[in-house]
């Protein structure tokens, strides 16, 4: 029998996940909602005047994005090892890497995406000027997608594990925070007119960095969750 | 050829080694540390600009450069676990990381004291002081991760994936002050220029930083051999010598 190319098993990983997501689209949508529901409790725990919001409009989209992908993260992993595909894949001889940076792609696809169409809504929500629309959904595109292949690390370490959502935020969240400091970065100066370009070349950096070596350790947390 | 070398991943060899080690670490880390101390306390001229409250330097310094030190100890040790699968050098981060997380902890509390006179504030978010935050909650990650799970084969191999994950942020403190305008001083030693700091206030720095390594040493011995006990507690060898 002839081995499939990698990229066929790669692209028949993320269709599958694409329809496994679309039978529990309700579970794809409730990452959004928790996503909208954080950034309202902003304005009601702070003040409503939007000019004073609007200082802290970028962070607060950051990190609630940043939350809702985390709580996204947890059933990365989680159904595949528990019914043994991912052992299948590990025997598969196909290369590990590719298979999972597939499944995350699928992941951010379904979970980073949408906060990232949502996010100039619920920025304007928060006082956020429209001049910094462009930098809001560049650096979310950019941190929500390198916080998904760093969250794979995470969540394919604690797969399985009692509790594993708080102990998945609790690894995750230190290597999400230089994201978090230069996407904000970008968003605020974004606001006050000058050029972004410097934070957004550095999460852009940050980005290529995690994509070409978070594979590497996403690949080998799996092979370490599922060898027993 | 390699016998003498590979003697050292054998439990029995090393809880003998490290009982035997230990003792002259800790005596030569507490007389080093005593000497320092009076040395960075007493002889050391005052500061021109801060007069005595700089002395606190002869504890956060050093603190600050083992937690670095003992990061990327256990980073190398788990790697060398994660590779050549040696049970010891598993067993060597997890003793190493607690010991890590103090000096961190240390190195930011006497920040913060220094801070409060010097720079009028207990705290400020720049980049070195939150880097060092951060690599304050790796080492809790660390530890975490590691008592979660109640297979040890899967917590040793887990928890390296994590720290050599994480040893991207020693760099990143280390150069913080470079890259970035912080309020924290700018390097004064570890640089390739000649070092910004006067040679009297130099030399009891680098006793203490010398001491804080040989109690490194010394806590390591400790601690490995600790873990060692607890790793090998149904094994005869433990058995017959206890």
């Amino acid at each position: 029998m002839r081995r499939a190319a990698v990229s066929a098993a790669a692209w028949l990983v993320f269709q599958r996940d694409l329809t496994l997501a679309w039978r529990r689209w309700d579970e794809v949508a409730q990452p959004l909602i928790f996503y909208v529901v954080v950034t309202t409790l902003f304005p009601l725990a702070t003040t409503p005047d939007l000019n004073e919001l609007s200082k802290i409009s970028g962070g607060v989209v950051w990190v609630a994005a940043l939350l809702s992908s985390l709580l996204a993260l947890e059933s990365l992993f989680r159904s595949d090892v528990e019914d043994g595909t991912m052992e299948q894949w590990v025997l598969s001889g196909q290369p590990l890497g590719w298979l999972v940076l597939a499944k995350v792609a699928c992941h951010w696809v379904l979970t980073g995406l949408p906060l990232v169409l949502v996010a100039p809504i619920v920025g304007t929500a928060l006082g956020l000027p429209f001049n910094a629309w462009g930098t809001l959904v560049l650096s979310l595109l950019l941190g929500t997608a390198t916080l998904s292949i760093l969250g794979g690390i995470g969540a394919a370490l604690t797969v399985g594990v009692r509790r594993g959502s708080v102990l998945l935020s609790l690894l995750v969240l230190p290597l999400a925070m230089p994201l978090l400091i230069f996407g904000a970065r970008a968003v605020s100066m974004a606001m006050d007119g000058d050029s972004p370009a410097g934070p957004l070349q550095l999460l852009a950096a940050i980005f290529f960095l995690v994509l070409s070596l978070g594979p590497l350790a996403v690949s080998a947390a799996i092979r370490i969750s599922v060898e027993n | 050829m390699w016998t003498w070398l590979h003697k050292f991943a054998s439990p029995p060899h090393a809880y003998r080694l490290l009982g035997r080690l230990a003792p002259w670490f800790g005596w030569s880390s507490l007389a080093l540390i005593l000497l320092a101390t009076w040395w960075g306390l007493v002889k050391a001229p005052m500061d021109y600009q801060q007069k005595d409250a700089f002395r606190i330097l002869y504890v956060h310094a050093p603190s600050a450069w083992m937690s670095m030190f003992t990061y990327v100890v256990m980073a190398v040790a788990a790697g060398i676990g994660l590779v050549w699968r040696i049970k010891l050098a598993h067993a060597a981060a997890a003793a190493a990381a607690p010991i890590g997380a103090s000096f961190t902890f240390l190195a930011l509390a006497t920040g913060s004291i220094w801070g409060k006179p010097m720079w009028g504030t207990w705290w400020v978010w720049d980049a070195r002081l939150t880097s060092e935050l951060i690599l304050l909650f790796l080492y809790l990650g660390y530890m975490a991760l590691r008592s979660s799970f109640d297979d040890p084969q899967r917590a040793d191999r887990a928890s390296a994936v994590l720290a050599i994950v994480g040893v991207i942020n020693v760099p990143i403190i280390h150069y913080s002050v470079e890259w970035w305008s912080t309020l924290h001083q700018p390097a004064s030693v570890t640089k390739l220029d000649k070092p910004s700091i006067a040679i009297a206030m130099l030399i009891p720095l680098f006793i203490m930083i010398a001491g804080f390594q040989l109690y490194f040493g010394w806590a390591i011995c400790r601690r490995l051999r600790g873990e060692i006990l607890r790793r090998e507690r149904n094994a005869t060898w433990l058995k017959e010598i206890s």
